[in-house]
């Protein structure tokens, strides 16, 4: 009843390719847009910003550019934590050579040599495919682990190997080092993710959209449209680390503030973001949000969930407890809805359509 | 290197196959095979199971490169060439098992069709508004037409995973015509419909002919379609060719007789 | 100049110059390339019966090692110990297949792929949970497994070999022939391969898959118990195997994902190859170089043979 779409007719091919034709999604977009703007940054407290918002807008980025690679292209790729890294080091770099430049110019730039990385490690994708092609990108991600440990340019050569993070302001207001307010952190890092969620939900509905979904589905007749297989499966390599890469470099300037990088961007994180969109579900934007959005916050419930119902926990414990009922959530999705809570939803969304009526 | 294609009139030779041979390891799929396709007519390839049918489509198309002979195409000849090269020249294919696009609508699936034919480059793609747009909807007309054609109007957003094999097969047919071919290959279009959807897919198959000109060069195994279809027949038979000729002439053809027809008893 | 000096002439001359600390490298390379291909083994065990890539294989083996070692620490005798293991193990197997194989059989590859990621996580989780996260040792005196070395002397030095080296070597070769031979003689064997092939067709001949499947992953959790002893034998048990185990991957993409001879000779190429590759290459690039070698090496591999050294060549019909 709430999601009926009857009255709502499309008069033109425009209206009908929205990316949201649907009133009450756009509704619902609106309602989300005003509290993530106005809602949160005046009524959250700093524990919600920190702890909860500038970690899900992150692994969001990460869980997109995963997505568009893994999800949209069928492209396995067990290195978006060392793509991840390139972006925070590249950041690194370049924001100590022009410590004038805009630090979300930084941010965008770093995307850029994630994006270059990720081709170079993708050119294997035209002779390997599936699971292979999981080990090449694994290739990538001791690799580049590696790098970041062994040469020492990257860090600037300073002692601890760690990136520094120096205080940058955006029209006055400073956004990182240890002055910055959660609130400005937390506006950069929304203002980011809204612009390239926007840019990528273009990109996917369009022609390049359509290439990728081809290549996944049957990369033999997508040949035989005319879509150039090499190309295609480069330019998702490149879109996709590119996400991966100002993922890391937000990471790194906006939610942490530097610090040792290593663990960040090890084989775990990779293993991470998989799971975010496998859960989120696979080939759908929304599915990324979602993924993370469950995945990030599941050690801050468990930490104070657990407590607030009277079990006390460790704090050892809360992370064992984690991997636990990650594992344990990823076959249950797997089981039930392998298409993730992506899918949920828009079963939900059926349902609402129908109710109060069963069918 | 640029190549100009001959502009090639109604009835001359479109598509030749000159003394193609092509064997996988010890298996000879084709072996020294020789036939021509006239722009504008219906060519059927029949034969029994394992003739090479299947295998001479793809040596058109380019996914397999014949050990020896060539085709020329539009009055170039080549003997390798990659299937999106091959797409580009204008040839367009259907698969004996249906190879659509399962992840993704009917609509997606003929409009990833138009690719050859759009061009608007990935910063406008980025945008969306604006030039991609336009180029998105001027395509999506197109694109409407074929499917008022083959009147699949009412499974235009169904996943295409989730329709039966005949539409399966429609909206295969619909991917096809979307790249508007010069050569259209279909390889079994009939198989596993009934005698109504075969009726339907006999009369899309003329009706493209006839509408829009395309060549066709068609594998069937549904001899009253083959006979009633098409303008002249290719017999294949264990990769060599067994005969050439008018539908006719096919079926009056001793050899054809014995290999493939069966005579009454 | 220098650079091609020192990358294409130099390492060798190193090589011939100590031969018998070359022989040496080779040794422990082969050793570590023998506990590989173990690790690859339980994986082509798996994957040839059910088509499932068993990410979980590197976390069974270190949760088969703690709860060897978990149940000696708890008073039981070393061979009761291992006994309890392999129940634990058969448990875990049927329990696996009850929850994770039965609900989701006929779904696509990739999907149970990523129901052993999700068993991998509530595995470690379950284990660090039960056991503790730090590293244990392994119980080799009461396994009768030999200790100290053999010094041979050669080539003017000598070469160490650690006794549970070559045991482990032994055992290794011991399970891989009397598995290949399984497969190959076997109707168990055979309708294990037939399953590989097709759920369904195994099924309408009257195959019963969960039988299948709660044997072969008993059988691999087996091999996991074995590899668990042998590598916590000369290092520790501790959760840091689970990703060693992520070094398998080359060794199946070199053998084949579905070659147990496949597996030891991927393995060795691996494990010798990365070893030599560390000692007389590494130290130009500051060391460190294991981390990742094994991968290049695969990648390198597949470049040229995108199907891997022993896979079936993947021809697609259209």
């Amino acid at each position: 009843m709430f999601y009926r779409e009857t009255g709502q007719f499309k008069t033109n091919y425009a209206d009908d390719m929205a990316l949201l034709p649907i009133l009450q999604d756009r509704i619902g977009l609106g309602i989300i847009l005003f509290v993530a703007y106005v809602i949160i940054p005046f009524f959250g407290n700093d524990f919600l910003l920190s702890t909860v918002m500038i970690p899900f807008l992150v692994f969001s980025l990460a869980a997109i550019g995963l997505n568009i690679l893994t999800g949209f292209t069928g492209l396995i790729s067990l290195g978006t934590g060392a793509f991840m890294g390139v972006g925070a080091y590249a950041c690194y770099k370049l924001s100590s050579v022009f410590p004038d430049l805009n630090i979300l110019l930084c941010i965008v730039f770093s995307g850029v040599f994630s994006a270059l990385i990720g081709v170079l490690f993708g050119l294997p994708s035209l002779r390997i495919k599936g699971f292979y092609l999981a080990v090449a990108t694994l290739a990538a991600q001791f690799f580049l682990q590696w790098c970041f440990v062994r040469i020492p340019w990257l860090y600037n050569y300073n002692v601890s190997g760690a990136i520094e993070v120096s205080q940058r302001s955006i029209f006055g207001v400073v956004v990182t080092g240890a002055k910055a307010a959660p609130e400005s952190r937390y506006i950069v890092m929304l203002v980011l993710v809204t612009l390239m969620t926007w840019v990528a939900a273009n990109v996917l509905s369009g022609r390049i959209g359509r290439a990728f979904m081809a290549v996944r589905d049957m990369d033999i007749a997508a040949e035989l449209m005319g879509i150039d297989l090499l190309k295609t499966k480069l330019l998702a390599f490149a879109f996709s680390s590119f996400y991966a890469g100002v993922a890391g470099a937000a990471m790194m300037f906006i939610w942490v503030g530097g610090g040792e990088a290593n663990d960040s961007f090890n084989i775990n994180q990779s293993f991470l973001i998989l799971f975010m969109v496998i859960i989120g579900g696979l080939g759908s934007l929304l599915g990324a949000f979602l993924g993370a959005a469950f995945i990030s916050s599941l050690p801050t419930i468990l930490k104070f969930g657990l407590p607030a119902l009277g079990i006390p926990l460790a704090g050892a414990t809360a992370e064992h407890l984690t991997y636990i009922l990650v594992g344990g959530l990823i076959l249950f999705f797997l089981v039930v809805e392998p298409h993730g809570l992506a899918r949920l939803w828009q079963i939900g969304k059926q349902k609402l359509r129908m109710w109060p009526f069963p069918y | 290197m640029m190549q100009t294609y001959h502009q090639i009139a109604r009835g001359d030779t479109l598509l030749a196959v000159e003394h193609v041979s092509l064997s996988f390891g010890g298996v000879k799929a084709i072996t020294d095979v020789s036939f021509d396709i006239r722009k504008g007519e219906i060519r059927a390839i029949i034969g029994p199971n394992g003739a090479g049918k299947t295998s001479m489509l793809n040596v058109i198309n380019g996914f397999y490169h014949p050990q020896k002979g060539q085709i020329t195409f539009k009055g170039l000849t080549r003997s390798r060439m990659r299937p999106s090269v091959a797409a580009r020249q204008g040839i367009a294919r259907t698969f004996q098992n249906v190879a659509l696009f399962k992840g993704m609508s009917t609509l997606d699936n003929i409009m990833a069709g138009r690719t050859l034919k759009m061009h608007r480059n990935f910063f406008w793609q980025c945008l969306r508004h604006g030039p991609a747009m336009d180029e998105e909807i001027k395509h999506r007309e197109f694109v409407e037409d074929i499917i008022d054609f083959l009147e699949i109007q009412a499974i235009r957003k169904v996943p295409v995973g989730k329709l039966p094999y005949g539409l399966q097969k429609r909206v295969e047919l619909g991917r096809a015509l979307a790249m508007e071919p010069d050569l259209l290959l279909l390889d079994e279009p009939m198989a596993g419909m009934n005698l109504e959807e075969k009726e339907d897919m006999s009369r899309f198959i003329v009706d493209v002919n006839q509408q829009y000109g395309t060549t066709i060069a068609l594998i069937e195994h549904d001899m009253g379609v083959v006979m009633d279809l098409s303008d002249r027949v290719v017999v294949l038979e264990y990769g060599h060719k067994l005969a050439d000729g008018t539908p006719d002439d096919v079926k009056a053809n001793e050899d054809v007789i014995k290999a493939y027809l069966g005579v009454a008893h | 100049m220098d650079i091609l000096f020192k990358i294409l002439i130099d390492p060798f001359l190193q090589m011939g110059s100590a031969p018998d600390l070359l022989v040496q490298t080779i040794w422990e390379g082969f050793v570590t390339g023998v506990l590989y291909a173990l690790i690859a083994l339980g994986f082509v065990l798996i994957f040839k019966a059910s088509g499932v890539f068993n990410f979980a294989q590197g976390i069974m083996v270190v949760f088969a090692g703690l709860t060897l070692v978990g149940l000696y620490e708890m008073g039981l005798p070393a061979p009761i110990a291992l006994i309890v293991t392999l129940l634990v193990m058969y448990l875990l197997a049927v329990t696996i297949e009850r929850v994770v194989l039965r609900p989701l059989v006929n779904q696509p590859d990739i999907i149970l792929f990523m129901a052993t990621f999700g068993i991998t996580y509530f595995l470690i989780g379950l284990g660090e949970f039960i056991f503790g996260g730090n590293p244990k040792q392994m119980i080799s005196e009461q396994l009768y497994l030999p200790k100290g070395s053999l010094e041979f002397k050669m080539l003017g030095g000598f070469v160490q070999l650690q006794k549970i080296d070559i045991a482990a070597a032994v055992i290794a070769m011991i399970m891989i022939i009397a598995l290949a031979l399984f497969f190959q003689y076997t109707r168990i064997g055979r309708a294990l391969r037939a399953v590989a092939d097709s759920h369904k067709a195994a099924l309408s001949v009257g195959i019963s898959l969960n039988q299948i499947w709660v044997i072969v992953w008993f059988a691999a959790g087996i091999v996991a118990l074995v590899t668990g002893i042998m590598w916590g034998a000369r290092s520790d048990v501790s959760f840091g195997l689970q990703v060693i185990a992520l070094k398998a991957l080359p060794v199946l993409i070199l053998g084949g994902f579905t070659s147990v001879p496949g597996a030891i000779i991927g393995g060795l190429i691996i494990g010798i190859g990365e070893k030599l590759g560390e000692f007389y290459w590494g130290p130009l690039v500051g060391g460190g170089i294991e981390s990742w070698l094994a991968y290049c090496i695969a990648l390198f591999f597949l470049l040229f043979r995108p199907q891997g050294l022993f896979g079936d060549k993947i021809i697609e019909r259209i």
